[in-house]
C-alpha cells in the first residue's frame, strides 16, 4: 500500500528578492517498506520537498498540493493531528544533524523527549525504551550517559537516527545523512539504514518506508529500491534504482553517475567528469528546460518549451525532448 | 623530489600522535593523493609539510633543502607552496572582494609587478573569465565552484611550485567536483605544479592522482601508483577503504567496526590489527618498520612482506 | 577602486535606512544632535561676560525668572548659560577619553586574541587587573598624581575604562582567529601584524562601533564623578563642576533646586541618549541577523 504521495506539490519562499519557487510541481510515490532516494544538487529543493511532508517549513514558505500520509493529507490537517503525527508516523532526521543536538543534555534524555511527548511508552520504562533503541542503531545502551560532545561524527548520526525511531514511525526521512563522514562511516550508517528498514519492515502490520536524500548518486544506487532525480525542484528523472545508476536516460543524471567514478574504470583515468557552470538559483531559472545552459546535448527546442515528465521504459520516467521511448 | 618528509612526528598535548612516523617524497610534476579515514592525520601532515605546523620530530625538505622555521624563511617558502582548503567559503574573508582576496598573497609577499593583471591572469587561469566581471564580488555572491575557483587563483597568483589542496572538492556539488578535478590536472599539465591532494575520497584518487599514499593513525600503510593500489591493494585497511565505496558492482563490502582509532592510543604491532578483518597472532606484537618511499608499491603489512 | 566604494556608500545608506527606522535609536540621535548643537553653539551664542564672576549681574541664589531662565549660581552667574557651556566641556571630556578608550581596548582585545602563549597571557592579565581594579581609587591617585587639568581628566578616564573593551573585542577575536581565512593568509605567508590589520581588525570593527556609544555613556558618567569630587579643572566648568560648586555653595540647604537638578538631568540624557544609540546599532549590526 501506498505510504505516502505527493500530488502535484509546489512549494514557493517569498523572500525580499522575489518569489523563489523552491519546488515546482512534484508527484511522487513511496510504498511501505520501499526505500526511495532522491538525488540532486545543492538547492534543488530536496530539504523543502522532505519538510513539507510533516509542515515544517518556514513562515515564509507558500505550498499547493498534496501530501497525502496514509491517504490523510498533511497539509490541511489539524494542529492536534498533526502533532500527533509527526514522530508518529513520519521522523525526520535533519540535514546536518551533527549539529542539531543540544551540546549541554545527555544523549538518552533527547531521545527520550520525543518518546515522553507522544507517551507511547510508560514513563517508567523510558530507561529501557532508550536502551533499546541505541542498541538499534548499534551503539551500546551505556552511551545514553554520554554527551554530544564525547561522540564521534558517526556515533551521533546514529544517535539521530534513534530519535527518529523512537516513536517507531511508519516513514523515516534521512536528508543527507551521511554527507559529513567519511567513506568508512558512511557504509557503516548506510548498512544500519537498509538493515532497519529490513528488519523493521517485516512486521505484520506495516513495512517501514524510507527516504533517503543523497546527492551522492553512487550511496543510492547501492542502497535504495527507487530513485528520483530532482533538478531546479522538479522530478527528471525516476525508475529502479539500479537501472538508473546503470543506465541514466536524463543528460543530468548520466552527469551525476558520472560524477562519482567507479574505481577500476581505465576511461575515468586523468578523466574526471562535470557539468560546466553552476545549478540556477530557483528564483531566476531559464526558459524553457531548466537544464538546457548546462547540457551537453541541448537543441534549439530545449531553450522554447520544458519537457513533461513522460515515461521512456517500463517504470521509469524522465524529462528530456532527446530520450527516445 | 620537491618537498619531501623524513620521520616526521607532530604530537598534540604530548600524548596525541595525530602524525607518527611518516616518510614521503614528491618529485616535481607529480599528483599524488593521501587517503585515510577522518581523524587519522592528514591534514596535520598537510600542515607540517606547509609549515603551518611544526614537526615534533623528524624534517620537512624543500628542494633537498630542510625547512627553516624563521619568519623570513618561512614567508618565502609559503610563495612556493600553497595551500587550498577545503571548504572555500570558510577561506574567503567575507568583508575581501575577489580581488582582494586573491591579491593578498601579492600584497603579503610585496610582489613586483601590476597587480590588476597578475590577479586578472591568476583568475582567468583558475577559469574565471572574464576576470574583470569577478573582481568586485563578494564571496557570498558566487556559487560554490565560483568561490573555490577564487582560492585557487589566491594560490596561483604567486606562481607557486606546489599545491597543497586539503579536500579540495568535499564541500562542492557532485556537478562541480569534475571541473576543479580537471582544473588541477590542467594546472599540472601547463605550469608543471606538483600537487598534494588530501582526501576521503578514493574515486578522486582514481581520476587525477598519480599515486596514492593511504594513511592510517599517522601512519602511512600503503603507497604505489594509482592503478596498482586502487586496482590490487595490499594491506587489508586499503582493501576495506575500496570496498565501501558505493558502487553497485562492487564485491561485498567489509565494514570495519571496533572502537574508532584514536592516536592517543596507538596499538602496539601493527596499528591497525584491532580492527584488521585478516589479523594474525603476531600482528600485535611484531612492530612495523616505517615505509620507506619508493617509486614502487610497497604495504605495511605482515600479510604483504 | 570607484565600485568598492559605490558597495560601501550601499552598505553605509542601507545602514542608515534600518537605523531610521530604529525608533529608539532615533530618538537618542535627536537628543544628542540638542547637545552637540549646544556644544558646537556655546562660544558663539554666550558672551564671556555671563560666565565672569566679576560681571556677574544677577542676584545671588536667584530663583527662575524671564531674565534667568533656570536662575542663579552663588555669584550671580545664569545657570542656564553655565549649564550650556558645561556641555561644552562634558562632552568634549567625554568623547576624547572614550577615543583613547576605544583605542586602547582595541588594540589589547586584538592582541591577547590573536597572539598565543605567554604574550597572550599577559596581556589577559593586564586586561583582567584593570577590570578587578575598582574604578574610583584608581582615578582618584591617578588623577591626584597627574594634577587637575581637563587633559588630565581625560587620559585618566581614558585609562581606566578600556578593559571591559578589551574583554569584549578579545571574544570577538577569538572566533574570527578559528576562521579558515586566516589559514589561508598565514599560508600565503602573512605576519601577525597583516593578520590582525586586515583580517581581524575590519571584522571586530562592527563591534567596535556599537561598543563606542555605549563607553561614551560610561565616560561621561565618570567625568561627572570625578569633576564633582573635585578632580576636574576648576577653570573648566563641566557638568560634574558645576554640581560640585552647587553642593559646596550650600545651594541644597538653601532649596536652589534649579542650580543642582539641571546638570543632573542633563548627564542622565546624554547618557540615555548614547545609550540608546548604542544598543540601535548593535541590533542592527548583530552578526545574527545579518545573512
Ligand atoms: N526560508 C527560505 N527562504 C527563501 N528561500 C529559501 C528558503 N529556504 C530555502 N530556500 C531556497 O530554496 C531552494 C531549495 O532549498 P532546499 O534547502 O530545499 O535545497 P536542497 O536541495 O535541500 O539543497 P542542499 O543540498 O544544499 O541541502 C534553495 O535555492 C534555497 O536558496
Ligand atoms: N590542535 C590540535 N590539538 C589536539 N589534537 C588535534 C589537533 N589537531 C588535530 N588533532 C587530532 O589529531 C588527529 C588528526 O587530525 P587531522 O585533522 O589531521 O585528521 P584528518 O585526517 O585531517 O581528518 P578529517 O578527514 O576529519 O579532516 C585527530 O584525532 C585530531 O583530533
Ligand atoms: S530537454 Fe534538452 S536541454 Fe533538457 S536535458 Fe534534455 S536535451 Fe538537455
Ligand atoms: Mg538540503
Ligand atoms: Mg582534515
Amino acid at each position: 500500500m501506498t505510504l505516502l504521495q505527493f500530488r502535484d506539490l509546489w512549494v514557493d519562499y517569498s523572500s525580499s528578492a522575489g518569489n523563489v519557487p523552491a519546488v515546482r510541481g512534484v508527484t511522487l510515490d513511496v510504498a511501505a517498506g520501499e526505500t526511495l532516494g532522491i538525488a540532486g544538487e545543492s538547492g534543488c529543493g530536496k530539504t523543502t520537498l522532505a519538510s513539507a511532508v510533516l509542515r515544517l517549513l518556514p513562515e515564509n514558505a507558500q505550498v499547493r498540493g498534496e501530501v497525502l500520509l496514509d491517504g490523510v493529507d498533511t497539509l490541511t490537517m489539524k494542529w492536534g493531528r498533526l502533532r500527533a503525527v509527526r514522530w508518529s508516523q513520519a521522523a525526520i532526521v535533519f540535514q546536518g544533524a551533527l549539529h542539531a543536538l543540544n551540546p549541554v543534555q545527555r544523549i538518552g534524555d533527547q531521545i527520550a523527549e520525543p518518546i515522553r511527548l507522544h507517551q507511547t511508552v510508560p514513563d517508567k520504562q523510558i530507561g529501557a525504551r532508550v536502551g533499546e533503541l541505541l542498541t538499534q542503531v548499534g551503539l551500546p545502551a551505556s552511551r545514553a550517559k554520554s554527551y554530544p560532545h564525547q561522540l564521534s561524527g558517526g556515533q551521533r548520526q546514529r544517535v539521530m537516527i534513534a530519535m527518529a525511531l523512537a516513536c517507531k514511525p511508519a516513514l523515516i526521512i534521512a536528508d543527507e545523512p551521511t554527507t559529513a563522514l567519511d567513506v568508512m562511516v558512511q557504509a557503516q550508517v548506510l548498512d544500519l539504514l537498509t538493515g532497519l528498514v529490513r528488519d523493521l519492515g517485516t512486521g505484520p502490520d506495516r513495512g517501514m518506508g524510507m527516504i533517503l536524500i543523497s546527492h551522492d548518486l553512487g550511496v543510492l544506487g547501492t542502497t535504495c529500491d527507487r530513485i528520483a532525480v530532482m533538478y531546479a525542484g522538479q522530478i527528471i528523472e525516476s525508475g529502479p534504482a539500479l537501472e538508473i545508476f546503470d543506465n541514466p536516460k536524463h543528460p543530468y543524471t548520466r552527469a551525476l553517475a558520472a560524477a562519482f567514478p567507479r574505481i577500476g574504470d581505465p576511461a575515468a583515468r586523468y578523466a574526471p567528469t562535470g557539468l560546466p557552470g553552476d545549478p540556477p538559483y530557483p528564483g531566476d531559472l531559464p526558459t524553457g528546460c531548466a537544464f538546457h545552459p548546462r547540457c551537453p546535448i541541448a537543441a534549439p527546442a530545449c531553450k522554447l518549451g520544458a519537457p513533461a515528465l513522460i515515461e521512456v521504459a517500463p517504470h521509469r520516467t524522465a524529462a528530456c525532448y532527446k530520450v527516445d521511448q | 623530489m620537491i618537498i619531501s618528509a623524513h620521520d616526521l612526528s607532530v604530537c598534540f598535548a604530548g600524548r596525541v600522535r595525530a602524525v607518527d612516523g611518516v616518510d614521503l617524497d614528491i618529485p616535481a610534476g607529480e599528483i599524488l593523493a593521501l587517503v585515510g579515514e577522518s581523524g587519522c592525520g592528514k591534514t596535520t601532515l598537510a600542515r607540517t609539510l606547509l609549515g603551518l605546523e611544526k614537526p615534533t620530530s623528524g624534517t620537512v625538505s624543500f628542494e633537498g633543502k630542510p625547512l627553516a622555521y624563521s619568519t623570513k624563511a618561512l614567508k618565502k617558502y609559503r610563495s612556493q607552496v600553497q595551500l587550498i582548503l577545503q571548504d572555500p567559503l570558510g577561506a574567503l574573508n567575507p568583508r575581501h572582494t575577489v580581488y582582494d582576496a586573491v591579491a593578498e598573497g601579492l600584497r603579503v609577499q610585496r610582489t613586483p609587478g601590476d597587480e590588476t593583471a597578475l590577479v586578472a591572469d591568476a583568475l582567468s587561469r583558475a577559469g574565471l573569465r572574464p576576470p574583470e566581471r569577478f573582481f568586485m564580488r563578494f564571496p557570498h555572491e558566487l556559487s560554490g565552484g565560483q568561490r573555490q575557483r577564487v582560492v585557487i587563483a589566491g594560490a596561483l597568483v604567486l606562481n607557486p611550485r606546489v599545491l597543497i589542496a586539503d579536500e579540495p572538492v568535499s564541500s562542492l556539488d557532485a556537478s562541480v567536483r569534475g571541473e576543479i578535478l580537471n582544473l588541477l590536472l590542467s594546472l599540472r599539465e601547463e605550469l608543471g605544479l606538483t600537487v598534494l591532494v588530501v582526501t576521503h575520497d578514493l574515486g578522486l584518487a582514481w581520476n587525477i592522482a598519480d599515486r596514492v599514499a593511504v594513511m592510517y593513525l599517522g601512519r602511512i600503510v600503503e603507497s604505489g601508483p594509482t592503478a596498482e593500489v586502487l586496482t590490487d591493494p595490499q594491506h587489508p585497511y586499503t582493501r576495506a577503504l575500496l570496498s565501501v565505496v558505493p558502487d553497485i558492482s562492487r564485491t561485498e563490502p567489509i565494514v570495519l567496526t571496533g572502537e574508532a582509532p584514536d592516536p592517543a592510543r596507538i596499538p602496539s604491532g601493527c596499528r591497525f590489527h584491532p580492527r584488521c578483518p585478516e589479523v594474525m597472532e603476531q600482528c600485535s606484537s611484531t612492530p612495523l618498520p616505517i615505509l620507506i618511499p619508493s617509486r614502487g608499491h610497497a604495504a605495511a603489512c605482515l600479510r604483504a612482506q | 577602486m570607484s565600485v568598492a566604494t559605490a558597495r560601501r556608500r550601499l552598505a553605509l545608506t542601507r545602514f542608515a535606512n534600518s537605523f531610521r527606522h530604529d525608533q529608539s535609536g532615533m530618538t537618542g540621535v535627536v537628543i544628542l544632535a540638542i547637545f552637540i548643537a549646544t556644544a558646537i553653539l556655546a562660544p558663539i551664542l554666550i558672551p564671556d561676560a555671563a560666565l565672569d564672576v566679576t560681571k556677574a549681574d544677577g542676584g545671588r541664589f536667584e530663583g527662575p525668572s524671564l531674565s534667568y531662565p533656570l536662575g542663579t549660581d552663588e555669584s550671580g552667574r545664569s545657570v542656564l548659560l553655565l549649564l550650556a557651556w558645561g556641555t561644552r566641556i562634558s562632552l568634549t571630556v567625554g568623547i576624547a577619553a572614550t577615543i583613547i578608550s576605544m583605542v586602547l581596548g582595541t588594540a589589547f582585545g586584538i592582541a591577547a586574541g590573536h597572539f598565543r602563549g605567554v604574550g597572550s597571557h599577559a596581556l589577559v592579565g593586564v586586561t583582567d587587573w584593570f577590570l578587578v581594579i575598582p574604578f574610583l581609587p584608581l582615578a582618584i591617585v591617578l588623577a591626584t598624581v597627574l594634577g587637575p587639568s581637563t587633559t588630565n581628566l581625560i587620559i585618566v578616564i581614558g585609562i581606566t575604562s578600556w578593559a571591559g573593551t578589551a574583554r569584549l573585542i578579545r571574544a570577538q577575536t577569538l572566533s574570527i582567529e578559528g576562521r579558515p581565512y586566516l589559514e589561508r593568509s598565514k599560508a600565503l605567508g602573512a605576519g601577525n601584524w597583516y593578520q590582525m590589520s586586515r583580517h581581524v581588525l575590519p571584522n571586530v570593527f562592527p563591534l567596535v562601533l556599537a561598543n563606542t556609544t555605549l563607553t561614551v555613556a560610561i565616560v561621561i558618567l565618570s567625568e561627572t564623578t570625578l569633576s564633582f569630587l573635585g578632580l576636574g579643572d576648576p577653570q573648566a566648568p563641566s557638568w560634574g563642576a558645576l554640581l560640585d560648586r552647587a553642593f559646596s555653595s550650600g545651594a541644597v540647604s538653601r532649596g536652589a533646586w534649579w542650580y543642582v537638578l539641571p546638570p543632573g538631568i542633563c548627564v542622565v540624557l546624554v547618557v540615555l541618549a548614547f545609550t540608546l544609540v548604542g544598543r540601535a546599532m548593535e541590533r542592527i549590526v548583530d552578526p545574527r541577523r545579518a545573512s
